[in-house]
């Protein structure tokens, strides 16, 4: 019988969701070997009757954990996909900020109105099974960890920084041209996607397990650059990663 | 016959800027309550950008919404631009139109292809349209492609875009890429009829409903306004973008934790809908062709045919793009440095950028520092503008269905929410409808 699966979002922009739904031709692919039973993108019907259940975006309120853990309940595997998800990602900027503040600012005086606690991935509320960096995630990364999950197998995530991959890429490095980069402490597994179109590593995939700050100290004192400019740099992606540090 | 007591809940009918929900409550054929909301958790975009520097805020507000990320990146730097008084070259220009293009074509394809055809094909989603009509999925996603391949091209990515950047472009495609394009647009042509004729063979199903409302669209004199423009509304003329606050008048409604904005009337719709009618002169010629296949023209008061008027901006979005990238060779492409970093001198300012985006008009208004940083932020979602046009449509709709079936009903009033395209999932939802 093929295994049920089901997408679930939270505080997010739904565009790793859309990475699935651009599968497009693949998706039907996919489709011969799982039956989707949950999927608001593209589909009406829904089910509580599912193994896999893939999750996107942050919990950044109470009332949301009894919702994540009812999916954790009822799912035997619970796939985080996206920064949101799998480290906390964007949304922890406001973790560094007043957050009765943070709901004045654009709520003003109904501020009270709308709850929220500091932004977390999901992994802060129930045990997640398997991850899906990125932001947004790439789909060929998610056609692998599928893969692997349908064959009863741990994914194959590198433990490795941005670096690495960036280098194979013969890209320039963004510190010699006087720009800063999350790279070398960021996971790899994106090879390098956004240094290759001529930005920097903004950190999106999480830091890697054992960063190696020094290196990434040396760097910096190297290009001239201070510990502000890292921590600014790191709250972007790092906030939850940083705070739990 | 016995008058209906109706208690419809719609969870979760909507997500972009939320997960959406209608609440209708019928009693004896009298409707008591008809509400939309939206209860996705907030996310305080505006809050989170205060304290970032400049060269951060298109990467951080193109966040807010995965299907609008090349427009919420686009207006981010039009605001950025204008605050620090920053010039793109005319080439950059029209990369960044083919670049909105991409995006409006990837939106409206997916709405069109795989949420709307489903209700007026009777099916629950586009997967079982793939084993009876697989010819015509097969075009659609066909499409779906070639608009992530220009995406892809313009931006690096199809979502959140990277070569975007302030004052220009971190990379851009070569003309030999652009001229594959144009071949790939041109080849599309006779694909694009065949959805256009699909969608005619089931367009009666869309109901015949009308009621009348202000749109607002950006507006410009030579060309169909997406990139940039004045503002017009349908009832009170047209300002320059940078008065959008006396346009968008937000307000809360403690239901809902989106915002909701009101001009002339007691809503205004904004979008596809919203752009033809007030632009519909400026489309190119086979978009026009298109919405006449429909009869749709201006003024259009019936939210059913934004379907349509998506439909007709995908044709007119292919074939401006293909003229662009005909300017773009007779003017010959200017290459640039790998890894541009376009001169910008960092200074105070405020500025308003200004865009179409797929579900609508779309704001952007920033405050700087003289460092750079932003100080102020404010970001008008076009849905949210569209929230109040939303409820008073169903509150429309819902006297003239409610002789109709249970699975009628829910079908008109999904449909209705549907066809503003609130965000792609949005619409897909179970309406629970109770006859008591």
């Amino acid at each position: 019988m093929k295994p049920k699966v089901a997408f679930f979002d939270f505080a997010g922009c739904e565009g790793d969701q859309l990475q699935v739904a651009n599968l497009e031709e693949e998706l039907l692919t996919l489709l011969g070997q799982v039956k989707v039973v949950s999927f608001r993108e593209v589909m009406k019907e829904h089910s509580d009757n599912y193994d896999i259940a893939f999750i996107e975006g942050s919990c950044t309120r109470l009332q949301d954990e009894d919702r994540l853990k009812q999916i954790r309940k009822n799912a035997k595997i619970v796939v985080a996909i996206g920064s949101c998800a799998t480290i906390g990602g964007i949304n922890c900027i406001r973790n560094y900020k007043d957050l009765d503040e943070v709901r004045k600012t654009v709520y003003g005086e109904n501020a009270k109105l709308f709850d929220t606690y500091a932004a977390r991935p999901i992994d802060a509320v129930i045990p997640v099974d398997a991850y899906v960096h990125g932001c947004p995630i790439d789909k060929d990364e998610f056609l692998q960890v599928v893969k692997s999950l349908l064959l009863g197998k741990k994914p194959d995530i590198p433990t490795y920084p941005v670096c690495v991959e960036c280098k194979k890429n013969e890209n320039v490095c963004a510190f010699e041209r006087g720009q800063f980069c999350v790279g070398p402490v960021t996971r790899a597994g994106c090879n390098s996607c956004c240094v290759n179109e001529g930005t920097v590593c903004w950190g999106c995939r999480g830091l890697v397990d054992n960063p190696n700050e020094n290196a990434q100290k040396e760097v910096l004192i190297k290009n001239g650059l201070t510990v502000d400019d890292a921590i600014g740099k790191f709250r972007l992606y790092f906030g939850w990663q940083e705070r739990k540090r | 016959m016995k008058k209906p007591n109706i208690n419809v809940e719609v969870h979760h009918v909507t997500r972009v800027e939320g997960h959406g929900n209608i609440y209708v409550n019928v009693k004896d054929g009298i409707i008591e309550k008809c509400e939309w909301n939206i209860s996705e958790a907030p996310r305080f975009f505006e809050a989170m950008v205060a304290g970032r520097n400049w060269n951060e805020l298109h990467h951080i507000t193109s966040r807010i919404c995965g299907i609008c990320s090349i427009g919420h990146t686009l207006a981010s730097l039009r605001a950025t631009e204008a605050a620090m008084g920053i010039k793109i070259s005319d080439q950059d220009l029209k990369l960044r139109k083919i670049a909105l293009h991409a995006e409006n074509l990837q939106s409206h394809i997916l709405h069109l292809g795989f949420l709307v055809l489903p209700d007026l094909m009777g099916v629950g989603s586009v997967i079982p349209l793939a084993s009876s009509n697989p010819e015509e999925v097969k075009t659609v996603l066909q499409l779906h492609r070639l608009a992530n391949e220009m995406s892809n091209l313009l931006c690096g990515r199809t979502t959140h875009p990277q070569r975007l950047i302030p004052g220009g472009f971190s990379k851009i495609p070569s003309l030999k890429e652009l001229k594959e394009l144009k071949k790939k647009l041109q080849d599309s042509v006779p694909k694009l009829q065949a959805v256009a004729e699909l969608f005619k063979s089931v367009a009666p199903k869309l109901p015949d409903f009308q009621r009348e409302t202000e749109f607002i669209a950006l507006t410009k004199p030579d060309e169909y306004a997406l990139y940039d423009g004045d503002i017009a509304s349908s009832d009170t003329g047209k300002a320059p973008a940078s008065e959008y606050l006396a346009f968008t008048n937000e307000y809360i409604v403690p239901i809902s934790t989106a915002k909701r904005a009101k001009h002339a009337r007691e809503s205004y719709m904004v979008g596809a809908l919203a752009r033809l009618n007030i632009n519909f002169d400026r489309l190119s010629p086979l978009a026009k062709k298109t919405a006449g296949m429909f009869g749709l023209k201006p003024v259009c008061h019936n939210p059913f045919m934004n379907n349509i008027a998506q439909l007709v901006e995908v044709v007119h979005s292919v074939e401006d793009s293909i003229r662009l990238i005909d300017e773009l060779e007779a003017a010959g492409l200017q290459s640039q440095p790998d890894y541009h970093q376009p001169e910008i001198t960092v200074k105070a300012g405020h500025g308003v950028g200004a865009v179409e985006v797929p579900r609508g008009i779309l704001f952007h208004d920033y405050t700087y520092n003289q460092k750079g940083v932003c100080t102020k932020a404010n970001c008008v979602i076009p849905t949210n503008q569209n929230h109040g046009n939303i409820e008073l449509d169903l509150k429309a709709l819902l006297p003239q269905v409610l002789d109709k079936t249970e699975k009628e009903i829910e079908l008109s009033l999904e449909m209705l929410v549907r066809a503003y395209d609130p965000c792609i999932s949005c619409s897909t939802h179970c309406v629970r409808v109770h006859f008591v």
